[in-house]
């Protein structure tokens, strides 16, 4: 018998994670913190309160094995603003992002390709349109190259992730 | 009831019938000692250092098993306290650490000994506050106090501007604690812990492994009774020595880098590892994937997260340990188990073979001769105290410590310093003791103002430095892994201790014989006076067993193995 094998195996994993935590100015920190300090990856990272509530919801994405995993969501829920952590297995994710595209680029293609990803024109300037498109995470990722590789972008802003359970 | 911030912090620190102090005064916690200064519900002791006082109100915590607490100003007095608070945070000691900060209105302008003290605790305590409102300030300290306490302990620190203390608000001291966020598992699941108990009684060479958890939650009494019942061996880590008595014929000894050869030996064959409230330090286990390889694990803890952060546990089981083993207890009359006397005499036959020993001397003195002289002569009456390095090793193994809290060390952190400042907790603590802190010629300088405190404040502090002229754990580790090149751990050049002790107000000895050891002792007992034993040991003594770095604990270097 070894007790380790169970992890030496184990292969990377992406998880999202949602923490319900009380509002309060060092909340941020101590989460941010714990990832730093225990060399924990975030992938992105969303916060707002929740409406109605003392409380604020963060959106984390992260990657690891499966111990990490596990104890990312213990060493979270030990933290004493924390209410309830999550760790998503059946999720509607979505991500938002705006690009701005210079306004000399064939602007019509640009439409095209924006659409098919639930995406719009959001502002027009002399200078540069701005589109936006949300959508699942994965997709937002193909969107963001394919516009990158042909409309040299000005600049790209991505929200990170916001999930919730189906 | 309307008072100032400062005043609510001692009338609070009333509430929590906290009798002793520990601190540092400075510009940004004034208004606090100003009111230290008009009360007499506790006594307050001035340390000569902030890491002092911390390390103080840990000795003080770690012996009495009450919250210990400290007091520092804002910026130098703060940072120097950050070393004592992440050594109790390590070790899971319950404090409340206070701290000045310059006020509101400063705070984020770089203002005279401003500094993000609640940035820098976060990594090393348990929780911690700043008070933005005096509205806040009696409710927080009621949190800080049970959140210490609660759960796995730990520190706390508050943090207060100066003008909170000299706001006038209102003082209602809650009477609980309202946080829904917080809730420690106290009881656990009682399938599981049905789950385990089959498990021992499958079980042929079960082993109980018992860490500085036990010590916490006061369940010393519970395991030897356990261990008793069921006749099931038990090992201590360094944390946990004491729980079971050094002459309990159960206790097979100390396991770890510098545990004994039948502890080791038993966490290698045991079938069934019994983990009550220890973590699988890399200094206990070893190379992590041979340790109690053959064994399932049985794994209790008070915090979750302990548990699968390095060892799968076939049986996790998550409750206050003294509450959990008293189920256990519960359980047995349901339960038959093996016979274990086999094993116990086998691993009582590897203690026999390989004993816990060193080689003496007729000329000069070996270091862990004092250890065994001093618990030969005090043995229960004395409370021990440890700094860090070879002198503590053999601490753990040779002194014949009988009952829980009578060996404080920092064993997470290994803080040279800590010893001395740690002793003056115990001495504060425990008048009917006798405090004895070991220490090596490196370590005591670190903290060796503290001689001070203890001179001012009355406390009958014996330190007894084993002086090797060398910075002598490492100086070991210099001899065996890099072919003797003693980089800057030579100690030749070192203070008269006697002098040094002296200049202080205390007593000087300075021993190169068993007989003047013998006569220093007595005599710094029977005056009752801050004391400092400085007793010439061999230079070049190695701590045995040992295994090295990255090795299985089966794989020991044994006493045998250098002197033949
Ligand atoms: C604050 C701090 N600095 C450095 C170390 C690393 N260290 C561990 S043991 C040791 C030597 C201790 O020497 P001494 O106090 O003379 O004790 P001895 O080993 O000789 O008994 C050192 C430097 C430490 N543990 N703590």
């Amino acid at each position: 018998m070894n007790n380790f094998n169970h992890y030496y195996d184990s292969e990377t994993i992406r998880q999202v994670i949602s923490v319900i935590v009380i509002n309060e100015h060092n909340a941020l920190s101590r989460i941010v913190g714990l990832f730093s300090a225990r060399g924990y990856n975030i992938d992105s990272l969303t916060v707002a309160p929740i409406t109605g509530s003392e409380y604020s919801r963060m959106t984390i994405v992260t990657t690891g094995d499966k111990r990490v995993i596990d104890q990312i969501v213990k060493q979270l829920n030990k933290l004493i603003p924390v209410l309830k952590v999550n760790e998503h297995k059946n999720v509607i994710e979505k991500e938002t992002v705006l690009i701005k595209i210079p306004i000399n680029q064939p602007i019509s293609d640009v439409e095209v390709i924006a659409r098919a990803y639930n995406g719009h024109i959001q502002n027009v300037t002399d200078d540069a349109i701005v589109i936006s498109a949300t959508d699942e995470p994965h997709r937002i990722a193909n969107f963001t190259n394919i516009m990158n590789n042909r409309f040299n972008p000005l600049e790209i802003v991505k929200s990170g992730v916001v999930a919730m359970e189906r | 009831m309307k008072m100032t911030g400062a005043k609510m912090v001692i009338e609070s620190l009333n509430e929590e019938r906290v009798d002793t102090v520990f601190g540092y005064p400075g510009g940004a916690i004034m208004n606090v000692y100003d009111e230290i200064y008009k009360q007499n519900h506790f006594e307050h002791i001035l340390n000569r250092h902030e890491q002092a006082s911390i390390h103080a109100a840990e000795g003080y915590a770690r012996s009495t098993g009450k919250v210990g607490v400290a007091i520092v100003t804002s910026g130098p007095g703060f940072t120097n306290a950050v070393t004592g608070l992440a050594t109790a945070y390590m070790d899971s000691i319950p404090l409340v650490v206070i701290s000045g900060q310059v006020p509101t209105t400063i705070i984020g302008t770089d203002g005279f000994q401003e500094i993000d003290a609640v940035g820098i605790s976060r990594p090393c305590t348990k929780h911690n506050y700043l008070v933005n409102k005096i509205e806040d300030l009696p409710r927080i300290m009621k949190e800080a106090f049970h959140i210490a306490r609660t759960g796995r302990p730990g520190p706390v620190h508050i943090d207060i501007p100066k003008d909170i203390t000299a706001q006038v608000g209102n003082f209602e001291y809650p009477k609980e604690v309202n946080l829904p966020t917080y809730k420690p598992t106290v009881n656990y699941n009682k399938r599981q812990l049905k789950k385990a108990m089959i498990a021992i009684s499958k079980s042929k060479k079960p082993l109980l492994y018992v860490g500085g958890g036990a010590i916490l939650a006061n369940c010393g009494h519970e395991i030897r009774e356990f261990a008793k019942k069921t006749n099931i061996p038990v090992v201590e880590t360094l944390m946990a020595r004491g729980i079971m008595g050094h002459d309990n014929p159960l206790l097979m000894g100390m396991l770890g880098m510098h545990g004994e050869f039948a502890a080791n030996m038993a966490a290698y064959e045991t079938d069934l590892l019994i983990s009550l409230g220890a973590r699988f330090d890399d200094r206990v286990t070893g190379r992590l994937d041979e340790f109690a390889s053959k064994a399932k694990v049985i794994h209790v803890d008070v915090d979750p997260a302990s548990i699968e952060k390095l060892v799968k546990a076939n049986y996790p089981i998550v409750g206050d340990l003294k509450v959990t083993v008293e189920g256990m207890l519960e359980s047995l009359k349901d339960i038959e188990f093996n016979d274990f006397s086999n094993w116990v005499a086998l691993l009582k036959e590897y203690r026999e073979k390989e004993p816990l020993r060193y080689i003496d001397s007729n000329t000069v003195i070996k270091p862990q001769w004092p250890i065994e002289r001093v618990g030969e002569i005090l043995g229960n009456k004395a409370i021990i105290s440890t700094d860090v390095g070879q002198h503590q090793m053999w601490t753990a193994q040779f002194y014949p410590f009988s009952f829980p809290r009578q060996f404080i060390t920092s064993g997470g952190l290994g803080t040279m310093g800590f010893g001395l400042p740690a002793a003056i907790g115990v001495a504060k603590g425990n008048p009917d003791k006798v405090s004895i802190n070991f220490s090596g010629d490196g370590s005591i300088l670190m903290n060796i103002q503290e001689l001070m405190t203890c001179v001012q404040s009355n406390l009958p502090v014996i330190n007894i430095i084993l002086n090797n002229n060398y910075l002598g754990m490492v100086r070991q580790w210099q001899t065996m892994f890099y072919e003797n090149r003693l980089s800057e751990t030579d100690l030749s050049i070192q203070p008269d201790f006697k002098m040094l002790v002296e200049s202080f107000g205390g007593l000087g000895y300075r021993v190169t014989t068993k007989e003047e050891f013998d006569a220093a002792l007595k005599d710094a007992v029977e005056k009752k006076r801050p004391a400092m034993i400085e007793v010439i040991v061999e230079r070049n003594e190695e701590v045995l067993p040992m295994v090295p770095n990255g090795h299985a604990l089966n794989e020991m270097t044994l006493i045998g193995d250098i002197d033949e």
